[in-house]
C-alpha cells in the first residue's frame, strides 16, 4: 500500500529474534517470563479479548432470559450472578486490560523508548491483573465453599452496602469479587505509575510534551487519573473486607455504620473510571481519524487541553449516581452543573474530529469505519447523558433500561467500537499481517446493525418504565415486543464478534503481509519493522514535528516547519 | 540495514527528562494518597457516632514521643541521603541505623498503644465505629511504616555488606522519598484522630 521506499530500521540478525526458535514449551516458558512490553501489550489484549467472549456470553444469556416474559432459562438467582459478573468482567477484566494493553504496546513505540520505565513492574501487574480476572471465576467453583455447585457474586457491580455485608450475604462469593478487584486494582496501579514514568522520562530525543502523539498525551492523562480512582475502590474494599472478616461496622447499619458512604466511596471511583476507560477510546480515535482522512489532526493543542480538563472536571461528578438517594438540593444542583460542564471538553474534541474529517480524502478502511460509528454514538451518548445529568429528569429514569442504554451506549458505541478500530489498525503492527478487509466490513455492519437494534430500542423501554436488573416480567406491561427486539440485536452482535474472533485467529496466519507501514501513517510505531524487534529501535529516533514519518517522507515539505 | 535517518541538521536540542524512578515514586505516593484520603474520610465521617463506648476521649492518649521518633527520622533519612550523595559510607550506615532505630521505636509505641486499647479498655475493631475506623486508618499507616522499614534494612544489611555506594543514591533517595510520605502521612493521622477526633 505505501508509495514511499520507506527507511525503515532492520531486525539486526533476524536469526535471533524469540519468536523464530524453540519448541513450544520454549515458546511457552518465553511468553510468560516476558518483560518486553510488547508481548506484555499482546498478553493483555489476548487476555480481555477471551472475557470480552466471556462476558458477551453472560450478556446473551441474560438477554434470551429476558427475550420473553415468564422465561426460565435462569433462575432468578443465577440472574443475579450473571449481570454482575457481565459488569465486573466488562469493566476490570475486558476495558481496562484492553486499554492498557494497547499503552504497553504503542506508548514506547510511539515515544521512541526501547521499553517501559520499568519493564519487571510491568510484567509484575499484567499477571497481577490476569491473576484478579481468573480469581473472580474460580467464584463459580468456590464461592460456595464445598456445598458442590459452587455460585459467583450476586450483588451488581456497584456492590451496595449493606447488601455486602456478611449477615446478607453468606458464604464466599463477595470476597471473592473484593479481593479479585483489590489483585487487579494493584495490577492496574502498577501499569498506571509505569506509562506515567515512561511517558515523561523515556521519550526520545527532540520529543517535547506539545510533540507527543495524542495517543501518547492521553495514556499519560488517564494513567494520572487512574492513579486517583482506582485506589478508592481499593480503599472500600478493604474497608468492606474489614467488616466482613473482622466483624468491623464501616458499613453495618445496625451498628451505626452507613450504606451511603459506601456508595459516595464507590462513584468516586466509578464515575471517573468511566472517563479512564473513554479517554484511552478518543486516544485510538485520536491516531485512526488523521491517518485515514489524510490530514493532520485539527487543533491539536485544544484537544490536549480539553483532555485534561475532563481529567479534572470527571474528578467533581461522581454523585450524578446518586440523585435519588435524597441529597440537599445543594448537591443536586452542583452535580448537575458538574455533569452539564464535563459536556464542554468533550463537545470540543467532537467538533475537532469533525473539523478534521472536513475537507479529508476520507479512505473507509475498516478502523476508519470503526471510528465514524464510534463519533455518532458518542454523540448520541453524550445527549442522554446530558439530559440524565439533570435532577429531576433523573429521579424519573434512575435505574431504568434509559440509563443502562445511555452508558452502554458509552461502553459499547464509544469504547468498545474504538478498541475494535484500534485493533484492526495496530494488528499489521504486531503480527506483520492485516485483517481481512472483508471479514472485518462483515463484523462492522452486523455490529453496528446489531448495537442499534439492541440500544436504540432500550431507551424506549426505559421510557415505558422497565427497571434494570429485573430477572422477568409480566407480559402485560408492554414491553414484549421490544425486549424480543433487545435480544435479536444482542444475537447478531455476537455474531459480529463471532466473525472478529474468526479474522483476529486466521489473519495470523493467511493474512495479507502489511510491510512496515501499510496504512501511510506519521507516527513513530510505522517506522520499525512489523513486528518490530525486541528493542524497537535499531538507533534511538530524534523527532522534529507530531508527525516524524511525514517529514521522513516529504523531506520538501516537513511539519516542522510550521509548528513553533 | 540502515536505522532511521530521523536527524535533520536544522535544530540540535538539549534534551534532559526528569529520573524516571523519582517520577514512578511520585505517582505511587500520589495513588497511596488516594488511599489514606479515602480512609481518613471515613474516620471523620464517623466521629461521634459510635452507638457504644469507649470513646476517643476515655481511652486515647497523644503518642507524643513516637511522633517525635517518626518525625525526627525524616532529619536523619535525609542526612543519611546527603552522606550517600558525597559517598561518605560510614556516615551513611550510621544515620540509616538511626533512622531504622526511630521508626522501630515508633512502631513499639504502636504496639504498647493497642496492647492497651485491647487489654484494659476493651476496644477492638469490632467493638463499635471508632474501634473499627480507628485501627483501620492507624493500621494502614503502621503497615506503610513496617514496609519502609524493610526496604531500609535490606539497604543497611546490603550496606553492612558494603554492596552501597554513591552510584546507588539516586535509588536510595527513591526509598528516601517513600519514608517521607510514611512521615507527612502521620502528620494528617496524628492531626485527625489524636488532636481533632479526641
Amino acid at each position: 500500500m505505501s508509495v514511499y521506499p520507506l527507511p525503515v530500521s532492520q531486525v539486526i540478525d533476524a536469526s535471533t529474534s524469540a519468536s523464530e526458535r524453540g519448541t513450544f514449551l520454549e515458546k511457552l516458558h518465553g511468553w510468560v517470563v516476558t518483560v518486553d512490553h510488547k508481548r506484555l501489550g499482546v498478553l493483555y489484549i489476548l487476555y480481555s479479548t477471551f472475557f470480552l467472549l466471556v462476558a458477551g456470553a453472560e450478556a446473551l444469556m441474560i438477554r434470551i432470559q429476558l427475550a420473553y416474559p415468564h422465561n426460565h432459562v435462569l433462575s432468578a438467582q443465577v440472574y443475579n450472578r450473571f449481570f454482575t459478573m457481565h459488569g465486573t468482567t466488562m469493566v476490570f477484566m475486558v476495558g481496562m486490560p484492553f486499554l492498557f494493553g494497547f499503552a504497553n504496546y504503542i506508548v514506547p513505540l510511539q515515544i521512541g523508548a526501547r521499553d517501559m520505565a520499568f519493564p519487571r513492574l510491568n510484567a509484575l501487574s499484567f499477571w497481577l491483573t490476569a491473576f484478579g480476572g481468573f480469581l473472580l471465576y474460580y467464584s463459580f467453583l468456590g464461592g460456595a465453599g464445598l456445598y458442590g455447585m459452587g455460585n459467583a457474586p450476586d450483588v451488581g457491580w456497584f456492590a451496595y452496602a449493606p447488601l455486602t455485608e456478611r449477615s446478607f450475604s453468606p458464604g464466599h462469593a463477595t470476597d471473592y469479587w473484593a479481593l479479585a478487584l483489590i489483585v487487579s486494582g494493584f495490577g492496574t496501579l502498577g501499569t498506571a505509575i509505569n506509562i506515567i514514568a515512561t511517558i515523561v522520562s523515556m521519550r526520545c530525543k527532540g520529543m517535547t510534551l506539545m510533540r507527543m502523539p495524542l495517543f501518547t498525551w492521553l495514556l499519560l492523562i488517564v494513567s494520572m487519573l487512574t492513579l486517583v480512582t482506582i485506589t478508592p475502590l481499593t480503599a472500600a474494599q478493604f474497608m468492606l473486607l474489614i467488616d466482613r472478616y473482622l466483624g468491623g461496622h464501616f458499613f453495618d447499619t445496625q451498628a451505626g455504620g452507613s450504606s451511603l458512604i459506601w456508595i459516595h466511596f464507590f462513584w468516586i471511583f466509578g464515575h471517573p473510571e468511566v472517563y479512564v476507560l473513554v479517554l484511552p477510546a478518543f486516544a485510538i480515535a485520536n491516531e485512526i481519524i488523521p491517518v485515514f482522512c489524510r490530514k493532520a489532526i485539527f487543533g491539536y493543542p485544544a484537544m490536549v487541553a480539553a483532555s485534561v480538563c475532563i481529567m479534572f472536571v470527571s474528578l467533581s461528578v461522581w454523585a450524578h449516581h446518586m440523585f435519588t438517594v435524597g441529597m440537599t438540593s445543594v448537591s443536586n444542583a452542583f452535580f448537575t452543573l458538574s455533569t452539564m460542564l464535563v459536556g464542554v471538553p468533550t463537545g470540543i474534541k467532537i467538533f475537532n474530529w469533525i473539523a478534521t474529517l472536513w475537507g479529508g480524502r476520507i479512505r473507509f478502511t475498516t478502523p476508519m469505519l470503526f471510528c465514524i460509528g464510534f463519533l455518532f454514538q458518542f454523540l448520541i451518548a453524550g445527549l442522554t447523558g446530558i439530559m440524565l445529568s439533570v435532577s429531576p429528569w433523573d429521579w424519573q429514569l434512575h435505574n431504568s433500561y434509559f440509563v443502562i442504554a445511555h452508558f452502554h451506549y458509552v461502553l459499547v458505541g464509544a469504547i468498545v467500537f474504538c478498541i475494535f478500530a484500534g485493533i484492526y489498525y495496530w494488528y499489521p503492527k504486531a503480527t506483520g499481517r492485516l485483517m481481512s478487509e472483508t471479514l472485518g466490513k462483515w463484523h462492522f455492519w452486523l455490529f453496528v446493525i446489531g448495537f442499534h437494534i439492541t440500544f436504540d430500542t432500550m431507551h424506549f423501554l426505559g421510557l415505558l418504565g422497565m427497571p434494570r436488573s429485573i430477572y422477568t416480567y409480566q407480559p402485560d406491561r408492554g414491553w414484549n415486543f421490544l425486549n424480543l427486539v433487545v435480544s435479536v440485536g444482542g444475537l447478531i452482535q455476537g455474531i459480529a464478534v463471532l466473525i472478529f474472533a474468526y479474522n483476529f485467529i486466521v489473519s495470523y496466519w493467511r493474512g495479507e503481509v502489511a510491510g512496515d507501514d501499510p496504512w501511510d501513517a506519521w507516527t513513530l510505531e510505522w517506522t520499525t519493522s512489523s513486528p518490530p524487534p525486541v528493542y524497537n529501535f535499531e538507533e534511538e529516533p530524534e523527532v522534529h514535528s507530531r508527525r516524524p514519518l511525514w517529514d521522513l517522507k516529504h523531506p520538501d515539505d516537513p511539519d516542522w516547519e510550521y509548528e513553533s | 540495514m540502515s536505522s532511521i535517518p530521523v536527524s535533520h541538521p536544522v535544530r540540535t536540542v538539549e534534551w534532559h527528562l526528569p529520573s524516571k524512578r523519582r517520577v514512578g515514586m511520585a505517582a505511587l505516593i500520589v495513588g497511596e494518597s488516594a488511599i489514606f484520603t479515602i480512609f481518613v474520610v471515613a474516620y471523620v465521617f464517623y466521629m461521634g457516632k459510635s452507638l457504644s463506648g469507649p470513646t476517643p476521649a476515655q481511652v486515647l492518649e497523644v503518642p507524643i514521643l513516637a511522633t517525635i521518633c517518626l518525625l525526627s527520622s525524616s532529619l536523619t533519612i535525609l542526612r543519611a541521603e546527603k552522606a550517600i550523595e558525597a559517598d561518605r559510607m560510614r556516615s551513611f550506615t550510621v544515620w540509616l541505623g538511626a533512622t531504622i532505630a526511630l521508626g522501630t521505636a515508633f512502631l513499639t509505641g504502636t504496639a504498647f498503644e493497642w496492647k492497651k486499647l485491647i487489654y484494659q479498655d476493651g476496644l477492638t475493631v469490632s467493638t463499635n465505629l471508632f474501634g473499627t475506623t480507628f485501627y483501620s486508618l492507624v493500621g494502614l499507616h503502621a503497615t506503610h511504616v513496617v514496609v519502609g522499614l524493610s526496604l531500609l534494612t535490606s539497604i543497611f544489611i546490603f550496606s553492612l555488606c558494603g554492596w552501597v555506594d554513591s552510584r546507588q543514591s539516586e535509588r536510595f533517595g527513591v526509598v528516601a522519598l517513600y519514608w517521607h510520605f510514611v512521615d507527612a502521612v502521620w502528620i494528617v493521622v496524628f492531626t485527625v484522630v489524636y488532636l481533632i477526633g479526641r
